[in-house]
C-alpha cells in the first residue's frame, strides 16, 4: 500500500497556495509537514483527504480497497473538534464507532485517558481534553492513513506522549501518517516536507 | 442502514438534549396560534373558516424558524467533513439529518397542530384530514428547508435567506396541503389535494439528499 501524489496545484479564493507539490509516502512512514501559516499545510491535508479538490494533479492511495476514496480508508484530525457538548464522552464516541463502523470505544478512551471523563457531557471538556477526545476518534476505528492537522495544540506534556505512543502503533502496523506541525512528534520523521518555499 | 439510524438517533438525542429546536419551534406556533383569534377578535365563524389556513401557516413558519440549524452546527464543529470521509454516501447523511428534523420539530408540530386547533375555533370533522395532510406535507416541509439549509450553511444568520429561499417551495406544500384539509370540500378534492400533497413529498425525497449533499460539498471543499 502506498500513497502518490503528483504534482498538486491548489488555489483557494482565487489565489494559488501551493503548486506541483509532490509526494510519496510507504506504509510504516510518518512525513512530518511544516511551512509558515498560509502556505497550504491544511489545504494539501484537506485535499489528500479528498475534502478539497485539486486544480492539478491527483493523489492515488495504491493496495488499498478499489471500492473505497482515500477519504474512507483515511482519518482527518482538523483544527476545530468534531464535539457535541450535549453528548458525553463515552456517546461521543460511540457514534463515530457506529457511524464509521467497528472499534472499542473503551479502548480508544483508554488510549487518551478519557476513561474517568467516559460519563461526563463533552461540554465541560477543557480545551486539551476535548483535543484527546478528538483524537480518540482515530484509535477508535483503524484507518489504513492519518492525516493530523496540528495534532498537538493544546495537549500536556503527558497527553502529548500518549499521541506518540498511538502513533507508534499505527505506524509500526503498517499505517501512513501525515502531521502538519512544528512540534517534535517523538521520533525522527521518515520524510519531510516543507511548504511554502518557492519551486 | 445501521450507520444511518446512528446519526439520526445521535440528532434526536441532540435535539432532545438542547432544547433549541424542538422548544423554539413548538414555543413559536404557540404564541401564533394563541395570538391569532385575540387579534382577529371574537368572531367564532370567521375563525373556523380560516382555523385551517392559519394552522398551516404557523407550522410552515414554526418548520422555517428550526431550518437553519439543520446543518449549521455539525458544519461549524468539522463533523460534516467526517461524515463525507465515512462508509455512507453523503447523501444518506443529508437524507438521515431532514429525516431527524422532521422527527425533532415537524412531526410533533404536525400531531400538535390539529389538537390546538381548538384555539382557533378548528371544526372537529377538520381534525382528522387536517392531521393527516399536515403530517404527510409536514415531511416535504422538513426536506424542502434541508435545502436551504443547506445551500446557506456557511452563511453566519443564513436563517432570512433561508426564509426567501425556500418560501416559494412551500407554496406548493401550503396550497395542497390546505385543500387536503378542509371538510366541507367536494369529495373528490381532498383525494386528490393529498395525492399531490404525497408527490411533493416523494419528489422532495429524492431532491432534498441531492441537492442539500451538493450544496454542502461545495461548502466544505
Amino acid at each position: 500500500m502506498e500513497l502518490n501524489a503528483k504534482d498538486l496545484t491548489c488555489e483557494r479564493g482565487g489565489r494559488i497556495v501551493f503548486r506541483d507539490v509532490s509526494l510519496a509516502l510507504a506504509p510504516g512512514q510518518l512525513m512530518q509537514l511544516t511551512g509558515p501559516n498560509g502556505s497550504g499545510k491544511s489545504s494539501l491535508l484537506r485535499l489528500i483527504a479528498g475534502l478539497n479538490e485539486a486544480q492539478t494533479g491527483s493523489v492515488q492511495l495504491t493496495g488499498g480497497s478499489e471500492d473505497l476514496t482515500i477519504g474512507q480508508q483515511a482519518h482527518y484530525v482538523a483544527h476545530q473538534e468534531p464535539v457535541k457538548s450535549a453528548l458525553t464522552v463515552e456517546e461521543n464516541l460511540a457514534f463515530w464507532r457506529d457511524f464509521l463502523g467497528g472499534g472499542d470505544v473503551d479502548e480508544a478512551l483508554d488510549a487518551f485517558d478519557l476513561s474517568r471523563l467516559a460519563s461526563y457531557p463533552a461540554g465541560l471538556l477543557s480545551a486539551g481534553q476535548k483535543r484527546r477526545l478528538a483524537l480518540a476518534r482515530i484509535v477508535l476505528v483503524p484507518r489504513v492513513l492519518w492525516l493530523l492537522d496540528e495534532p498537538t495544540v493544546g495537549l500536556d506534556t503527558a497527553s502529548l506522549e500518549r499521541l506518540v505512543r498511538v502513533m507508534a502503533t499505527q505506524l509500526d502496523g503498517g499505517g501512513m501518517i501525515i502531521a502538519a506541525t512544528h512540534v517534535p512528534l517523538g521520533r525522527e520523521p521518515d520524510q519531510r516536507l516543507e511548504l511554502g518555499r518557492a519551486p | 442502514m445501521k450507520l444511518i439510524l446512528a446519526l439520526i438517533r445521535r440528532d434526536l438525542t441532540l435535539g432532545m438534549r438542547q432544547g433549541g429546536g424542538v422548544g423554539t419551534a413548538l414555543g413559536f406556533f404557540l404564541t401564533v396560534v394563541v395570538l391569532l383569534p385575540i387579534g382577529i377578535g371574537p368572531d367564532q365563524a370567521l375563525l373556523a373558516r380560516i382555523a385551517p389556513g392559519a394552522l398551516w401557516i404557523s407550522l410552515l413558519l414554526s418548520v422555517l424558524l428550526s431550518a437553519d440549524r439543520i446543518f449549521q452546527q455539525d458544519y461549524e464543529d468539522g463533523s460534516l467533513d467526517i461524515m463525507t470521509m465515512g462508509p455512507v454516501p453523503f447523501e444518506m447523511v443529508a437524507l438521515a439529518k431532514a429525516v431527524a428534523h422532521w422527527l425533532s420539530t415537524s412531526l410533533p408540530l404536525a400531531v400538535a397542530a390539529p389538537l390546538l386547533g381548538f384555539l382557533v375555533n378548528l371544526e372537529p370533522a377538520a381534525i382528522l384530514p387536517l392531521a393527516v395532510a399536515m403530517v404527510l406535507g409536514s415531511i416535504a416541509l422538513s426536506l424542502i428547508a434541508a435545502i436551504g439549509a443547506a445551500v446557506t450553511v456557511g452563511l453566519r444568520r443564513g436563517g432570512l435567506l433561508v426564509s426567501i429561499l425556500v418560501l416559494p417551495l412551500y407554496v406548493p406544500v401550503l396550497i395542497f396541503g390546505l385543500s387536503a384539509s378542509q371538510p366541507g370540500a367536494a369529495p373528490g378534492l381532498t383525494a386528490a389535494s393529498l395525492l399531490i400533497l404525497g408527490a411533493i413529498t416523494l419528489v422532495s425525497l429524492v431532491v432534498s439528499p441531492l441537492a442539500s449533499a451538493a450544496a454542502l460539498r461545495s461548502y466544505l471543499t
